[in-house]
């Protein structure tokens, strides 16, 4: 029996060009905010519609594929047996290549359900059920034909993940069709409003969070060539994180017409979150502790460790501005996009990046990837880009959250709508530049990945012996 | 009997249920019985693609007890 490398292949190539086309939009559209007339008043190029197009590229193309792809590596070197149903999984491949092709086409079109994180309509809605539905059978198909006797923390993550995404999928986007690119929410008012945000937190929790621990339960203890610091803490960090997740969803709601009770809940279950994000993260930092030596010599493990610097920022940020006077400051500003971005580029994409860069050179039977000078040269450049990112977005949000609720003396406000823009602007000129640089190294993994690939014909790993400990001894 | 039942006893039973929940797992992630099964588990991601570990430094480094 050998492992089915093939189906992961092709979604570690896909996820380096879907990076690179996903945030390739969001710089484009963070020039159009420091230049508006870069639409070139074409109505496919106006923020409006690239801006889904950047959300759903970097989130689902990209990350959809990072973790679909080390998913089906994880699972089954974890479980010492090749993948379940093959064309199964190469369906889920070309379906989910499928499905990011009718984003980028239906959303410049300005097809949309108008939900954020869920703007693709019923038809492509529907296709994503069906992948999903698919990749949840072979990934749990996997799992049952395990020849280990435990199925390991990441398999857990990366199952919570699957089947949370498929519940909060099919919830989010029920609707009544209308024609075939126009449908509108079985719900109404705040009803809708609040399934909306259940969502699009859980998003967050299960495809940003959840997903991307699968990740570095398995890579950084692989990386650091040592276990990870404590089991018995990923299992408590495991059911205490997917248990407090799915309350936290109102806190996107605050001072809206959401019931007063409801933002609170979801304000304190935020609080809550920070003791296991925390937890986790303690615990992958704390995975490398007899290994610090090798951040010397190893770029891949800097990546990791700098997605989990700034998996502990957002984690911590994120609960604090839950707090509904803090948000009051925060929220409509910029602030926020700082927030998303430490946590999206800092968390999601710098593991994916380690990840990719420890898996790519393993898939042909190497150690390291073709050049570990491009490694490090990538992960200066990204880091840099992260911190003019956020850095300028943190003060342009808080300036911009200071200036719209300044009053005079006679109570009217100090500042047009119009002045709070113009102020922000040149944070927007260090946003451009920093998003450009996370780019830029974007490039460099491309042409790092391709010598990797291409350097000889892809090996087969033969599936490795079945390990049978403990009660199942 | 309508009345006793009334949502601020359910909001009590069901946090006590909550927090016998989170002290059950955390009792079984930690009792002594479990602690050679999941020394054995934290290894998988150490293993080559042959299922064995290499024998390294990281040979004689366990998890944190």
């Amino acid at each position: 029996m050998t492992y089915n490398d093939k189906v992961v292949r092709q979604f570690v190539v896909m996820t380096v060009i879907w990076g690179i086309v996903g945030m390739l939009v969001g710089v484009i559209i963070a020039a159009q905010l420091w230049l508006p007339a870069l639409n070139f008043d074409l109505p496919w190029l106006t923020y409006s519609r690239l801006r889904p197009l950047h959300t759903n590229a970097v989130i689902f193309a990209f990350g959809g594929s990072a973790l679909i792809g080390t998913s089906f590596y994880v699972v089954q070197r974890t479980c010492h047996v090749r993948l379940f149903a093959g064309g199964l999984a190469s369906f889920v491949f070309w379906g989910w290549q499928l499905v990011i092709l009718a984003a980028a086409i239906s959303l410049p079109m300005g097809w949309t359900q108008g939900k954020e994180y869920a703007e693709l309509e019923w038809p492509i809605d529907i296709l994503i059920t069906v992948v999903w539905v698919a990749y949840a059978i072979v990934f749990f198909g996997t799992v049952i034909k395990r020849r280990v006797s435990h199925i390991y923390v990441a398999n857990w993550f990366y199952a919570a993940f699957i089947i949370t995404i498929a519940l909060l999928h099919i919830v989010n986007n029920l609707s009544l069709p209308i024609t075939m690119t126009k449908s509108y929410p079985v719900y109404t008012g705040a009803v809708d409003a609040m399934v909306q945000w259940w969502y699009g937190h859980n998003a967050v929790g299960f495809f940003l969070t959840a997903g991307f621990l699968a990740m570095m339960y398995y890579f950084v203890p692989k990386q650091a060539e040592g276990p990870v610091y404590s089991y018995r803490l990923s299992i408590v960090h495991f059911w205490a994180l997917i248990s407090i997740y799915m309350w936290a969803g109102p806190h996107h709601l605050h001072y809206t017409a959401l019931p007063d009770w409801v933002q609170s809940l979801g304000m304190v279950f935020s609080l809550i979150l920070l003791a296991p994000s925390w937890g986790g993260m303690i615990n992958g930092v704390m995975t490398l502790s007899g290994h610090w030596h090798k951040l010397r010599t190893d770029p891949v493990l800097k990546f990791m460790i700098v997605a989990l610097s700034f998996y502990g920022m957002s984690t911590f940020e994120g609960p604090m501005m839950s707090i509904k006077t803090v948000n009051a400051l925060s929220h409509y500003t910029d602030w926020t996009i700082g927030h998303v971005h430490s946590g999206a580029l800092g968390w999601v994409a710098m593991m994916t990046i380690g990840s990719l860069y420890s898996l790519t050179p393993r898939l042909m039977g190497q150690k390291v990837m073709y050049s570990v000078k491009a490694v490090d040269a990538h992960f200066w450049i990204a880091t840099i880009g992260i911190v003019l990112y956020i850095a300028s977005m943190w003060i342009a949000g808080v300036m911009q959250g200071l200036m719209w609720r300044a009053f005079n003396d006679d109570g009217t406000l100090t500042y047009t709508f119009i002045e709070t823009i113009a102020a922000t602007k040149p944070y927007y000129v260090i946003r451009l530049l920093g998003g450009t640089l996370f780019l830029a190294g974007m490039f460099i993994m491309a042409w790092n990945t391709f010598k990797t690939l291409a350097q000889s014909k892809a090996p087969e790993f033969k599936a490795a012996e079945p390990a049978i400990w403990g009660e199942h001894a | 009997m309508l009345e006793f039942f009334d949502s601020n006893l359910i909001r009590g039973v069901v946090l006590i249920l909550m927090i016998l929940a989170f002290t059950g797992i955390w009792a079984w992630a930690w009792s002594r019985n479990r602690k050679e099964v999941f020394h054995q588990a934290s290894m998988l991601p150490l293993e080559e693609d042959d299922g064995q570990v290499p024998q390294n430094d990281s040979k004689k480094e366990s998890t944190k007890e």
